[in-house]
Formats: C-alpha cells, sequence, structure tokens
C-alpha cells in the first residue's frame, strides 16, 4: 500500500498554532462544518454530496426478489461501500484497509442497524416477492471526512428515490413502469446524518476535520444522530480520553449541526422536486 | 423495542440470570496463562473469556508502519469458531473483527507510553474463547491485564463494561440475551482521571438518557479497576517474594 508522507512539521505546527487561537486554516471556525452542496441526478435516487471538496456519490436501485425464509415480511437494503483508488491514492482496489472497514461498518450501523429505512414496507408478496434495495456508494474525491459526507448523500438518495408503484391481485404482481404511474417514495422513519469531531491535544475539539486535520488529530469521534435528538450511533474508539462533559457538549453541538444539515437537505430536495413537474394530460 | 419474551427486568427487579441491575457478572482474572508470550491474561466475566497475550516490544515484522521515535501496536482478534457467538462463524477478514481490532489499537495507543519504545512493535492477539456478550469490553479488560503482566509502561488501567438501557433503568454488564434486546453502550475509561477512551453505542437512543449511562459506566469501570489491581499487587508480591528467595535476601517479616 503506498503509504502517505507524513505532514511537515512547519505545517502542523501552523495548523495547531492556529486552532490554538479559534482559527482552521480554510477560514473556518472549530464548530462550522464545509458547505454542503447536493446534486441530483436525472434519475430519481441519485444524489452526489459535495462536503468542501470531499464528494460521494450514492445511487439508489431496487429489484424484485424472493424474502428469506425466516423473515418473509421483510425486504432488503444492501449497502456497496468499496472505496476506490480515485478517492486518494491510499486506497487500494480490493484491498479492505482498515479505515474502509471503519466507515463502511459505520454506514451500515447508521443505515442499517437504526432501521432507517422500513423493511415490511418493502414487501411485496409475503414469503414470494420483496423489493431489494441497493445502495451504492461511489466515494469520489477524499479530502477528509467522507464518513458524514457518504452518510448525507445516502441519505439523501433513499430520500430521492421512488420505487415502481405496484398492483396486486391475487397472486399477479404488475409493476407499473413510471411512465404509468407516479412511482412512490420509500417508508423512511427517521433520517440519521453522522458528524465527525476531531480532537487535539488540549484544544478544543473541531467539526468536520480535513483530511489534513484528521492526520494531525489525536482521535476522533463520529455520532450518527437524528432530527429528534435521538443518538443512534457513536463511536469513539480510543484516541485522546475525553470527560464525560466534553462528550456531553460535542453531543448537544452535534444534534443542532444534524438539525441544519436535515434542512440543507430538505431545501435541496424540495428544489429537486420543483424541477421535475409532470404534466398530466 | 424489545421483540423477545425474554424478561429483562422481573416484578422483584431481578434480570434473566438472577442480577440486579448495577450488579456485574462473576469477574475472574489470572495472569499468565500463556507459557511464552510475554505477558497474557484472561478475564472470565460470566460466560465470556477472553484471552489476550501480548509480544513485544520487539522488532517490528515489517518495516511499513513503523515509527522512528515511538513504538507501534498492533492487534489481532480471533474469535474460537465454538465460541458460540450465534452469527455465522467469524473468519480472519471479517468486518467486525476487524472494527474490534481497530477500537483495542486506538483504546490503546494513548495510553501506553509508546515514546518509551522507539523502532518497536507492541502485539496483542485476543482469542474470544466462549461469547456470552460484551466481547469487546472483556477484550479490553483481558488487553489491559496482558499489558500489565508484560511490563509495559502504561498512563493508567484502562477498564471496561457494557451498559444496557431497559426503558428507564440502566443496566450494567449485559450478557448476550439482553444485549440483544437493549440500546447498549460499551465504555472503556481510565478511573484514575474518570476520561472515557471509548465509548461506542449501536443502536437508538435519546441524548438525554445517554448522558445517565455514560456516567454509571465510568463509576463502574472504576469497580473493574479495583478488582484488577488486587490481583496484580498479589501477583507482584508473589514475584518478589520468589525473588527474594532465590537471591537470597532475607525476608521483611
Amino acid at each position: 500500500m503506498p503509504r502517505e508522507i507524513e505532514p511537515p512539521t512547519v505545517q502542523r505546527d501552523f495548523i495547531l498554532a492556529s486552532l490554538g487561537e479559534g482559527k482552521r486554516i480554510d477560514g473556518r471556525v472549530p464548530l462550522e462544518m464545509r458547505p454542503i452542496k447536493l446534486e441530483f441526478g436525472d434519475e430519481l435516487g441519485w444524489c452526489t454530496c459535495h462536503l468542501g471538496k470531499t464528494s460521494v456519490l450514492a445511487q439508489v436501485t431496487a429489484s424484485i426478489v424472493k424474502p428469506r425464509d425466516d423473515r418473509p415480511y421483510e425486504g432488503f437494503l444492501l449497502i456497496n461501500s468499496e472505496i476506490s483508488p480515485m478517492a486518494s491514492s491510499v486506497y487500494e482496489a480490493g484491498r479492505n484497509s482498515e479505515d474502509e472497514v471503519l466507515i463502511t461498518r459505520m454506514l451500515e450501523k447508521s443505515i442499517r442497524r437504526t432501521e432507517a429505512v422500513d423493511r415490511e414496507a418493502l414487501c411485496i408478496l409475503a414469503g414470494e416477492k420483496v423489493w431489494q434495495l441497493r445502495l451504492t456508494l461511489h466515494f469520489l474525491a477524499d479530502q477528509g471526512n467522507l464518513l458524514d459526507c457518504a452518510a448525507l448523500a445516502a441519505m439523501t438518495a433513499l430520500r430521492h428515490f421512488r420505487k415502481p408503484e405496484i398492483e396486486v391481485i391475487g397472486d399477479e404482481v404488475i409493476v407499473h413502469s413510471p411512465d404509468e404511474r407516479a412511482p412512490v417514495p420509500l417508508a423512511i422513519h427517521h433520517v440519521p446524518l453522522c458528524v465527525t469531531f476531531a480532537y487535539f491535544e488540549n484544544l478544543p475539539p473541531i467539526l468536520d476535520p480535513t483530511h489534513l486535520e484528521a492526520v494531525l488529530s489525536t482521535g476522533s469521534m463520529s455520532l450518527t444522530l437524528n432530527a429528534q435528538r435521538e443518538l443512534c450511533v457513536l463511536s469513539k474508539a480510543g484516541g485522546t480520553a475525553l470527560a464525560v462533559e466534553e462528550i456531553m457538549s460535542v453531543v448537544n453541538v452535534g444534534v443542532s449541526t444534524v438539525r441544519e444539515m436535515v434542512k440543507v437537505m430538505e431545501e435541496a430536495l424540495e428544489r429537486d422536486r420543483g424541477s421535475r413537474i409532470i404534466e398530466v394530460r | 423495542m424489545s421483540t423477545s419474551r425474554l424478561e429483562i427486568l422481573n416484578d422483584g427487579g431481578l434480570r434473566h440470570d438472577a442480577r440486579r441491575p448495577y450488579e456485574l457478572r462473576s469477574l475472574s482474572l489470572s495472569l499468565s496463562p500463556h507459557p511464552t508470550a510475554d505477558g497474557s491474561a484472561t478475564v472470565t466475566s460470566g460466560l465470556t473469556s477472553v484471552t489476550a497475550s501480548v509480544f513485544g516490544p520487539r522488532e517490528p515484522r515489517s518495516r511499513a508502519g513503523t515509527s522512528h521515535d515511538r513504538g507501534i501496536v498492533s492487534v489481532e482478534v480471533g474469535v474460537a469458531p465454538w465460541s458460540g457467538t450465534r452469527e455465522v462463524r467469524r473468519s480472519r477478514g471479517d468486518k467486525r473483527l476487524t472494527e474490534i481490532a481497530a477500537s483495542i489499537r486506538q483504546t490503546f495507543e494513548p495510553v501506553i507510553l509508546l515514546h518509551l519504545y522507539p523502532r518497536s512493535e507492541i502485539t496483542i492477539n485476543i482469542q474470544v474463547i466462549s461469547a456470552d456478550g460484551g466481547i469487546l469490553p472483556t477484550a479490553i479488560n483481558a488487553t489491559t491485564l496482558a499489558l500489565l503482566d508484560a511490563g509495559i509502561a502504561l498512563l493508567d488501567y484502562t477498564t471496561s463494561l457494557s451498559v444496557g438501557l431497559h426503558l428507564t433503568q440502566p443496566l450494567l454488564d449485559l450478557s448476550a440475551p439482553e444485549e440483544a434486546d437493549l440500546p447498549h453502550l460499551v465504555v472503556a475509561s481510565c478511573p484514575a482521571s474518570g476520561k472515557v477512551t471509548l465509548a461506542a453505542m449501536e443502536t437508538r437512543l435519546h441524548v438525554d438518557r445517554f448522558e445517565e449511562m455514560l456516567r454509571l459506566g465510568v463509576d463502574a469501570c472504576r469497580v473493574i479497576r479495583d478488582e484488577m489491581e488486587s490481583v496484580v499487587k498479589k501477583k507482584a508480591a508473589e514475584v518478589v517474594r520468589r525473588s527474594q528467595a532465590v537471591i537470597g535476601v532475607p525476608d521483611a517479616r
């Protein structure tokens, strides 16, 4: 694996010194996120999320499959997230590095284990046919904080996606094409989003670390929260030890950040919906 | 929330294995079970048993990743096929095991005084012998003891346990059936400072409840530290006694 070059001491000292004064090299204050930009494709369920220069493309597709025998009423949500060398030269194709495993596990926990998507609503005919959703994440560029960007892209894509309308008559299943009947959105219970904080020795934590900041940090903590003030996943794996109060203050910052992120997401979805008005004659 | 027919807390306020909410499972700690490792420990908490062995500080097996001014830590986690994890058998490349290994490595990197071991590697091997909930906390406890047994310089003990929540009642040290049913949090902390080094939670929980659980977990970590300390001191006294017998220093008593 090509090893990354460690940042020079001068750069490290400069960044740490500016953080000590409450400044970051890209002009943000410590608890500020980079601007979020969401773009949608022509197809429904296709979304690119840009968080500063980090970008992740999420795409949702659906197909009809047979459910598992022990869970005849449940559809599937598969998350594919392999980080290709396109994102950054430290990732290698076909080999799971530790960072990569942590990102994909965190996404699985945030989206699948918290039951963000109602899987029972994906049932078409019990024991016979269910929807299988496939969420594919393409990591386009890694300038730090891939996880938050990926979680936002994934949830936006799931909210954006529409599955074809289905009609069940006896044992017959009719799939109506989008031209024929308006496709239906997924049943989504809540919108979990990730926020990542980086810690430095004797300095206040920063939100949304860039790649360089992440490399220099002595620890990080990722939270998955939703707008209902529920903590879905919390992962602080080692790094600098923190007092309970420090963790709780970060959690509270996370709550308000997630609210803002959800607002950005809603606005983007609303704007996109406005551009998709179809005339029915 | 709970879907199974397991009664988490019965009318008498007892859990399914007759423990009270804040009662830990029987904890047994043994030092140096491994004959050749530099340090090893087995921690058995109820029906969960984990052995950790530490090799090093020694010359790194590969040059990549070594550092000229500090030691590196590498962690391998294995789960015995008979351990009783209800899921499919976990192989070496399993993502969950990689995640546990990464958590343990990152937990101990700031605790071990790595600047004392430049250009060297400390390898921690963890084997889950039987699993009944709380693999990660038990593994962390075993690792702390194994590192102490190997004589590696640490800032403090790092102790860990899981905290669950049933309705509004926090429960300590969950077993596997409870873990499957309840939102739970794994806390690892350095008891001397009361600071949290690891916190991991995977289920939905309201923010206000979380704080209560976290505080309780930190307190409970102190209890485990006392338990560990008594075992370590006993062992140290034994070593001193034996070495004095060999070099013929008259017994102080």
